[in-house]
């Protein structure tokens, strides 16, 4: 698909499109429909169309599975922390009441945080799951 | 009205959908009905008010899983094998009857769409929507219940995805590094 013209100036300015509108999704889940897991599908299609329309090399060069890998569990890591944190903070784990200094102020931003860490983790687990299928078949 | 048109037309695409994925043999046609089938459910649930889910079904059951069994698909043939024993139809059919029998039985009990004395949304639903503005001051509840007060569950979940993503690797990921490897070593061995 590498020498389809129209396929390439296309998909080159529907990827940034793709990465505002599952960056709108991650930061405006409290609000309208979404969330981690929509927005990093979304942003997992934006680079798999990349490496469907330029290839997988290119896709790679893009996001090195090594740094996939140390994201997929960052991801977690971001998750499970914000846990640990509200438990130095004295409250229960994942009681994100007390992370700020009003409820309403420390529940949005312990919302934020997780919903950030699912965000990344299933965005960088998809480009895995992708990139290790599409890489079998790769001569 | 709308509704009942609406949703009986996505049900017959559904149905027909789902037959054909049954029918046919070409696995690249059962694929891309696999995602008909996926944008056929996010229409329902958008119906149903559920955008959230719907937006889920769309992005991950229609477009990613699509994407992922098209990658599967060009390392396997494309076409399903030809069964080669011949078996009766009738055990199976008194099953699939007998099950769609009681299924259907089943749905009279079931309280009607949206009912507000259905056991739905008397037990927990009514806490959650009055308590999720004054405690946490979003106003998608689906978001403050999945990351809030069902944090644990979200907490698994994402676990869950990892836990694939390692899974994968460990399968399948690390023998086309030793395969390139060998093709190296071979084409260093030819030259």
């Amino acid at each position: 698909m590498t020498h389809n013209l129209i396929l390439r100036v296309v998909s080159k300015t529907l990827i940034p499109l793709i990465i505002l509108f599952a960056l709108y999704v991650q930061f405006h889940g409290d609000f309208g429909p979404g969330g981690g897991f929509q927005a990093g599908v979304i942003m997992s299609a934006a680079i798999i169309l990349y490496a469907l329309v330029f290839g997988l090399d290119a896709a790679e060069k893009v996001i090195p599975p090594p740094l996939l890998r140390i994201l997929a569990s960052l991801g977690v890591v971001i998750y499970a922390g914000v846990g640990v944190v509200s438990l130095f903070f004295g409250g229960n784990y994942l009681n994100y009441s007390v992370l700020a200094e009003s409820q309403v102020a420390g529940q949005h931003l312990g919302i934020l945080l997780v919903e950030l860490g699912v965000g990344i983790t299933v965005f960088s687990v998809m480009l895995i799951i992708y990139f290790t299928f599409a890489g079998r078949s790769r001569p | 009205m709308i509704d009942i048109i609406i949703n009986v037309t996505l049900l017959t695409f559904l149905v027909i959908t789902a037959v054909a994925i049954v029918r046919i043999t070409n696995l690249f046609a059962i694929i891309m009905l696999f995602s008909m089938f996926s944008f056929l459910s996010a229409g329902l649930f958008i119906v149903m008010d559920a955008v959230d889910v719907a937006f889920t079904e769309a992005a991950v059951g229609a477009g990613i899983s699509t994407v992922l069994m098209l990658a599967t698909l060009a390392l396997t043939k494309d076409q399903k094998e030809k069964p080669f024993t011949v078996h009766r139809p009738w055990l199976p059919l008194t099953v699939v009857i007998v099950t769609g029998t009681a299924l259907v039985y089943g749905t009279w009990d079931i309280a009607p769409f949206g009912a507000p004395d259905a056991p739905a949304q008397t037990h927990v639903a009514p806490d959650y929507l009055k308590r999720s503005i004054p405690e946490t001051g979003i106003p998608n509840v689906v978001t403050s219940v999945l990351a809030s007060y069902r944090g644990f569950d979200t907490l698994g979940e994402v676990t869950v995805v990892f836990t694939a993503g390692i899974a994968v690797m460990l399968l399948i990921g690390s023998r086309r590094k030793s395969t390139n490897l060998k093709q190296r070593k071979g084409a260093q061995d030819d030259t």
